[in-house]
Formats: C-alpha cells, structure tokens, sequence
C-alpha cells in the first residue's frame, strides 16, 4: 500500500507521517448482521470517519405492494424483518384497518397482544445473543438465545403453520383460530421464561467484559436520539420515556398493567441498550401473563371481505415493533391496490446515527455499537 | 461413471478379503477414502443474506445440531470454505460479491440454493432488483426450496450434498482435474446485470409456448 494510492491522506501526527487507511467492511462480513457495509475510516484502530452503505437486500417491497391487492401485501410484511413478522403484520393491518374502518373481535385482540409480545421475546433474546456474539463470546449465549427462541417458533407453527413467516393478521381479526391448547402451552412457556431470563442475566448482566466492553461505547445523547427520529429500545436507552403502546394504545394495550424500562442517566451507551431490552423481556411476560389470563373463547375474525376498494384517503399505522415504531403509510385511490404503499422502518432510522455513534470509537467497538442497534437488513433496505 | 463410488469395495474375492482384515488390513478405494472424508468434514461459509440465514444459524444451533454431520464449522474467510448456502435473496447489487466470493473459494467447491429466492427469486421475482436465481452465474449442487425452509430442511440438503460427493470420481471430476473454478463477475450498471446470465452455467428454458420455425417463417412471411 503506498501513501499515493487515492483513498489515502497523508497526516501530520506527533511529526510523524501516518495516512487514513480505509476499510471496506462488508458486504460480506461476519459481524454486519446480513449485506452490510461500512466503510470505515481509521487513523490507526480509532474510527475517523465512517459511512454506511446499504441498499445489498433492496427487494422492492414498496413497489411490489402498489401493484397487488392490500391483503396479498401481508405476507410480503412478513418478510421485513424476518425475525418479527407478527408485529409487522399488525402495523400494517392497523394501517390497512383504517381504511375500511372494521372493529376487530375481542378475542382476536388478545391474540394479537400475546403474538407480538412473544414476537419481542424472540427479537430481543436472540438480539441479546447475536450481539454477544459480536464481543466475541462466540457460542454459547448465542445458543441458549435460539434454545429458548425454538420454543416461542413452536408456538408460531402451531397457531400460523410457519415458524418464521406466519402471516397470521388478517384485517379484521386473525387468519384462523390457535389450536386446541395452545394457550396452556403458552403458558408453560411463558412461565418458564423468567427462569431463564435470571440464568441469562447472571451470566451476562455483570460480566466483566461486557461491563468493559459495552460502558461508555457508542454514546447517543438524548438530544440527538430525538432530532434523528430514533425509536424504540434504542431510544429509551437515551433516556426518553417513549413507548407507542403507552403513548398510542393501539389494539387493547390500555387494559393491560406494564412498564417501560428506560435509562434515567444520559449516557445511551452499548451497555443501556442491552439493559433495555432485559429489561423489558420481563415486562413483555408480564403482559403475556395478563393477556393470557383474560382471554376468552369467541370468533376471531370481523366481516372483511378479502378483496375491497377503499375509499380515497390516507392512513398511517404503527406499532412499537420490537426495534422501534414501525409504521405503514397508505394511499387510497378507490381501487383494489394501494396508490402508494411506504414503510417507515425502525431499523433504517435507528440507522442513521451510526456515524456519529462511531467517530472517536475503535474500530472493534464500531462492531458492537452496529450490533446495539438492532438492524434487520430486510427492513432497512426494504 | 461406469462404477459409482458410494460401495468401499475393490473386486476381491471373500477369502482373499478375510485373510486381509485378519491381517489388520482394510483394501479400499482412494476415491471412497478422499470422499468420505469430504462429506463428512464439509466446512460451510458464514455467509447470510436475507432471512434463511436465520434458519441456516439456526440449523447450526443445539436443538437441529448440523455438527451430527460434520460442518458445525462456519468459517467467515471463503478460503477456508468448501460450501457455500447462498442463504436468501441476491439483489442485482449483492450478486457481483456472491460470484467473486465464490470465485475465492478453493476446490472442492459446493453450493446450496437455499430458498425459493436463490432458486429463482422467490416472492420477488416479479421486482426489479431481484436477481432470479442465483444459478445464472455459479453452479448449484443443491436447490432447497421453501421460504425459508426448516431446519431440517437444511440438514437434508447437505446429506443430499454428501451423496452427491461420495459419487466424485476423482480422477475425471471437473473440481480435482481443471483447478480451481471461476467464473466472470457480472457488472452492476446501476440498473441491471451486465451480463443477465452466464452461457457457459446456465441457458435460458425453451419456451414451450413458442411457434415453431416453419409456423414462424409463414407468420413472417
């Protein structure tokens, strides 16, 4: 490598000359969490300058969805984020609801809440284990991560038939009913939960390295966390008291008794965001447990028709998806396909303030603060 | 391939074959050690792209286990794989880095198509920036459909994978006589694909539907 090659500057530095070297990490990198890429900056291991590219997984969500009726749009949501599609399915049968105004059974309501709060527990336990994974504990917190997400698919195969791609909502209620004895399997698992959220937190809450690791890396201040539109777990972790199920009460969140755990200090480091989402796998249990108990038996699905025109008019739904608000935006124009379908996804505004997380960190901690963030490639690119 | 390497034999007859194994010594083929050996060490690629590469982790994790059949070891580095599951959706953007990745990959080499997008584009196919399948530019050992397929679905394609290997023939196979395979890395315009497909891996089907020449020629004509 010689100084002249044109991705390279020569600097001044304690009368000695150095250059930036710049590092293409990505697409294909282990720690990206799918087709990512960073180009990074370096004046020797500090992150002097980074820019994210992405764009590697653009499928074309939106303009495949302005060409096909609302309802086949459902299970295209599913695949989003891939590790979420209950809540995707719900921010945008929520979007699409409003538009042909339907009231939704009682019981398809509860089923709704118990679905993506189980939804969260996946998201988050497995975040917690990839981004473990990430610090380099390669194995095993990562492995009880999925044991415990096998059990929650389970669940899912049960009631939708697909572990991953349930495409379960239905506007109006629920595709079909779960199976017999679902719910007591649900509560086995939920009440088995905690017992290894405990194990996994002695395990992980105050280990030394992680403590090390995480504390003080990839601050994001409150100010900054707001003006970039950051939602969610990773906002929460900044200090701001925000959470769409307190602040919007969508479905029947309003009956159920939760808190939402945020950070009290201004920090927002690696290791908040981490807590968060600890944190607030426990209150998801609590609702779960909640929600279990006050369901009842009745239909699960309102009168919609599969095929319907809307009116001209516009909606926007959103739910607090497990990474942040997701939102679906829809514009009617009285035929039977959306005129413009656009998705407002956490991962990709969550995104945005990765540079600044970056700058003066080293380049190993760019790893762990790109994985705090809790990106889906599928939702960022769409 | 007149014999097929799957059977450990050589032709000996039983008594010549007793007196050796008494002796403590096992004759068999080179082909049958060499294969055996590869299937049953086959070293996947780290390599995710969309949402099977949730499933394929997950193929790697306690309950499915995919070290039961020797490749729990997933190396980030393409020189240190021997299988590639090109694990999700390509996009015309990603498909350049899918080739030169492969084309990194020391021989013997494999891959396995996993998910319907990596067959053929899947659910987007009908989009503009999907590439449809990935065998327009590599060879594909195994195609394993669904979207995503299970776990268990991966675990039977490698087992697909090594009853495929075990049938290698060293001495005429294309991977251990011609050196190490590449291929020419298509060119993202911006736009689309420049080549749209590689003619020395893949043609495109003949249209059942098209007239045929002399129908052709009276329509023209």
């Amino acid at each position: 490598m010689t100084a002249a090659a044109p991705n390279y500057e020569l600097i001044q530095q304690d009368g000695l000359e150095t250059s930036l070297l710049e590092v293409s990490m990505g697409p294909h990198h282990p720690s990206t969490h799918g087709v990512f890429r960073m180009d990074v900056k370096l004046d020797g291991e500090t992150v002097v300058d980074l820019k994210p590219v992405f764009g590697y997984l653009h499928r074309n969500h939106e303009k495949l969805a302005e060409s096909m009726s609302y309802l086949a749009s459902m299970p295209f949501t599913d695949r989003l984020d891939y590790f979420n599609s209950m809540t995707n399915n719900w921010a945008y049968a929520l979007a699409a609801e409003q538009l042909i105004e339907i009231e939704i059974p009682e019981r398809a309501e509860y089923l709704r809440v118990i679905m993506s709060e189980l939804t969260r527990l996946v998201n988050h336990v497995s975040l917690v284990g990839f981004f473990v994974n990430d610090l380099g504990a390669l194995g095993t917190p990562l492995l009880y991560a999925f044991r415990e997400r096998e059990k929650i698919l389970d669940l899912f195969e049960q009631a939708s038939g697909a572990r991953m791609m349930c495409n379960y909502f239905r506007f109006g209620g629920l595709r079909c009913d779960v199976p017999e004895g679902w719910l007591e399997r649900t509560r086995e698992v939920v009440d088995r939960f905690p017992k290894f959220l405990d194990e996994y937190e002695k395990l992980l809450c105050e280990n030394e390295i992680i403590l090390s690791r995480t504390q003080g890396v990839g601050n994001l201040s409150k100010e900054l966390a707001i003006s970039a539109g950051i939602t969610g777990p990773m906002l929460r972790a900044s200090g701001v008291n925000y959470d769409i199920r307190k602040v919007d009460r969508y479905g029947i969140y309003d009956r159920f008794k939760f808190r939402v755990p945020f950070s009290e200090g201004d920090v927002g480091d690696c290791y908040d965001r981490f807590m968060v989402r600890m944190l607030e796998m426990r209150e998801s249990i609590e609702i779960l447990k909640q929600a279990l108990d006050g369901i009842e038996d009745g239909p699960i699905m309102g009168n919609a028709g599969k095929v319907f025109k809307p009116a001209k008019a516009e909606s926007y739904g959103r739910v607090e998806a497990p990474k942040g608000e997701l939102g679906f935006y829809l514009v009617a124009d009285g035929t039977t396909q959306p005129y413009r379908f656009r998705v407002r996804p956490p991962s990709f505004i969550n995104l945005t303030v990765l540079r600044d997380m970056c700058i003066g960190q080293q380049v190993a901690d760019a790893v762990i603060i790109l994985g705090s963030i809790d990106i889906v490639l599928g939702e960022v690119d769409r | 391939m007149t014999t097929p390497n799957t059977s450990p034999s050589v032709e000996l007859d039983d008594t010549t074959r007793a007196e050796l194994e008494r002796a403590g010594v096992i004759v068999s083929k080179v082909d049958f050690l060499y294969n055996w050996a590869r299937g049953g060490s086959v070293w996947p690629l780290t390599f995710g792209l969309a949402c099977c590469a949730i499933e394929m982790i997950a193929s790697a994790t306690s309950r499915f286990d995919i070290s039961r059949f020797g490749s729990e070891v997933f190396r980030p580095s393409p020189r240190q794989a021997d299988l590639m599951i090109v694990s999700g959706t390509v996009t015309k953007k990603m498909a350049p880095q899918v080739v030169r990745i492969y084309n990194q990959m020391p021989e013997p080499k494999w891959v396995i198509a996993m998910g319907a997008c990596a067959i053929s584009g899947g659910p987007f196919k009908q989009g503009y920036n999907v590439l449809k399948g990935i065998d327009r530019y590599i060879p594909v050992d195994v195609y394993l459909p669904g979207c995503p397929p299970r776990p268990e679905a991966v675990l039977q394609s490698l087992n697909y994978l090594q009853e495929k290997i075990r049938t290698q023939d060293i001495k005429s196979d294309p991977a251990f006589t011609e050196g190490r395979r590449q291929y020419p890395i298509p060119e993202f315009t911006g736009t689309d694909l420049e080549p749209p497909y590689n003619p020395d891996v893949w043609q495109p089907p003949a249209n059942p539907n098209a007239p045929a020449e002399e129908e052709a020629e009276e329509a023209t004509a």
